[in-house]
């Protein structure tokens, strides 16, 4: 029944042209570079797995709507995003029907089952993700070495590539290797340079607001510089501030999960406060948590639950209303009660 | 007629007001030990036997307690038979008294037993009292057996301790978890109340075609 009135929350869009549509073409197009860099890497696994998840979240999502008998909603393209960021998500080595149960559950349980596309109260890659990561911790780890170029035969003979721990443990990697995506890990989150060239492409386009991403990798910058006392050197390995930015799923999470619409605050306020909750959070999981290599996705999770909250002590003052007199009557009344 | 209200008090405890997926009374011990499905049933029988015999001696006693020391009363007379099942249970059965641990003690503050003992053995005859304890405690015994099994199976690939699924099956670990639990209650609670409406639905339909 709620899905007939048309109740929208704010931002309203000013431009009736846009549609959801065109932003997730948007978001799509600016992922491609990342898909064709982790296909470059970790060859024909990586497409498949890509393929599989966007398939399957696409395929949940006509099954979900045809099983309600409610219009199919496939064609706004947010499930092939979903897909697609779920993939980005999952290692190399990672069978094919993980990503499977992986798209069903951001679709159905994450998204669907609260309502659809701009109802769901965290990031449905992003929660799938981790259920992912909790239920097959072993079949999760980003240990599938990067072989560049094997898929056109270019690579290094399988001999000699050997499965290695994620750069955040293991700092033997160049900086133009943890930019260009040379290191193992999550399928999107290795090559930080088309992952940069996308997100910029995204603000300049106005599809994601500046503020989340912006927020988010100045303050774990400046925490890991506090923390490990250098902002970069070779010598020192992991324990540098650029390393750190760079490596893990920092750069894909800020850019591309945690400016998610519907799970990030709507004030400009607000949003720089979920940038510098999500660093936080980011930084005590990574250096203060032994379970986990990585709390990006953690993190991100905890501030989208977060963001009503936040909405609501950001919230704009009514134009007309000045600011002290309302504070004092709020008090007055709070008094009386 | 009497038996034929009997038995509709017996059935309402096991389908139109099952505990846990009616009422949704009871989530503490249903989410905390249906991670497998012999403690499942081991734990919807202990609160069955508590819930018939507490409902049987709260209905014969509820002429003389007085109205405002009922809820001190109805505890000592619960935690008398939680404390009776305890023992039992420890005596004969160890290793479920070891997975249950002490989730058995917890059932002298189960709401199932209070909010029977409240709303139905304190305003009804002795005989009514039990058959509705004792239809509560098998709908409890029910759903915790179908819940704890439905998380076995996926979270762990057995069923009552057997290989049930097929070899290179990769358990779902989550679901044996405390988040799995709430996920596999939600999509469950989820299921039944789309079927029970759906009957519902067409029950309604059929009385009113028989109306017409």
């Amino acid at each position: 029944m709620q899905s007939k009135l048309a109740v929208s929350s704010s931002p309203f869009l000013r431009n009736t042209a846009v549609s959801t549509r065109d932003l997730m073409l948007d978001v799509i197009l600016a992922l491609l570079p990342t898909v064709v860099a982790s296909v470059w890497f970790f060859g024909a696994p990586a497409l498949a797995l890509i393929l599989v998840s966007v398939f399957f979240a696409v395929l949940a999502e006509w099954v979900y709507k045809k099983l309600l008998h409610e219009k199919s909603t496939i064609s706004d393209l947010s499930a092939v995003v979903t897909g697609l960021l779920l993939a980005f998500n999952l290692p190399a080595s990672a069978p094919w029907w993980m990503a499977a149960i992986g798209s069903v559950i951001a679709i159905v349980l994450v998204k669907q089952l609260f309502g659809g596309i701009g109802q769901n109260f965290m990031n449905p890659a992003l929660a799938a993700r981790t259920i992912l990561m909790l239920s097959w911790t072993g079949l999760m780890a980003a240990n599938a070495m990067p072989n560049g170029g094997q898929i056109l035969g270019l690579g290094k003979e399988a001999a000699d590539v050997v499965t290695s721990a994620t750069p955040l443990v293991n700092g033997n990697y160049t900086l133009w290797q943890l930019m260009i995506g040379d290191v193992p890990g999550m399928l999107g989150e290795t090559c930080k340079l088309t992952l940069i060239l996308g997100g910029v492409y995204l603000i300049l386009r106005q599809v994601i607001d500046w503020r989340v991403p912006v927020s988010f990798m100045a303050t774990a910058f400046v925490l890991f510089w506090i923390q490990t006392g250098t902002i970069y050197s070779v010598q020192s390995g992991t324990d540098n501030a650029v390393y750190q930015l760079f490596s893990g799923g920092l750069i894909l999470g800020a850019f591309f999960m945690a400016t998610d619409y519907v799970t990030c605050p709507v004030t400009r306020r607000g949003r720089v406060i979920m940038g510098v909750g999500c660093a936080l959070l980011l930084f005590v999981i990574r250096f203060y948590n032994n379970g986990y290599p990585e709390g990006c996705s953690f993190a991100i999770l905890f501030m989208n639950i977060l963001t009503p909250l936040i909405d609501k002590f950001t919230a704009p003052r009514s134009f007309g209303v000045s600011k002290p007199a309302a504070q004092k009557s709020g008090r007055k009344g709070g008094a009386k009660a | 007629m009497k038996k034929n209200n009997l038995l509709r008090v017996f059935t309402n405890g096991i389908l139109n007001e099952n505990p846990t997926f009616r009422l949704l009374l009871g989530m503490c011990p249903t989410l905390a030990i249906s991670t497998a499905a012999s403690s499942g049933v081991g734990m919807g029988l202990a609160a069955t036997f508590v819930l018939v015999f507490s409902n049987i001696v709260i209905s014969s006693l509820r002429r003389i307690i007085p109205e405002k020391v009922r809820i001190p009363c109805f505890i000592v007379v619960i935690a008398t038979f939680v404390t009776i099942i305890d023992l039992v249970i420890k005596a004969f059965l160890t290793s479920l008294s070891d997975t249950l641990g002490i989730f058995i003690p917890l059932i002298v503050v189960n709401c199932i037993i209070f909010a029977r003992a409240e709303a139905f053995a304190f305003k009804n005859p002795v005989l009514p009292s039990a058959m509705d304890g004792l239809g509560m405690g098998l709908g409890f015994t029910c759903s915790l057996t179908l819940l704890s099994s439905v998380r076995e199976i996926i979270g762990a690939g057995t069923w009552f301790g057997m290989q049930v699924m097929p070899q290179g099956y990769e358990p779902m670990a989550i679901i044996t978890k405390p988040t799995g639990g709430f996920i596999t209650l939600g999509l469950l609670l989820l299921i039944v109340n789309a079927l029970v409406k759906h009957f519902q639905k067409r029950r309604n339909k059929k009385a009113e075609e028989g109306i017409a």
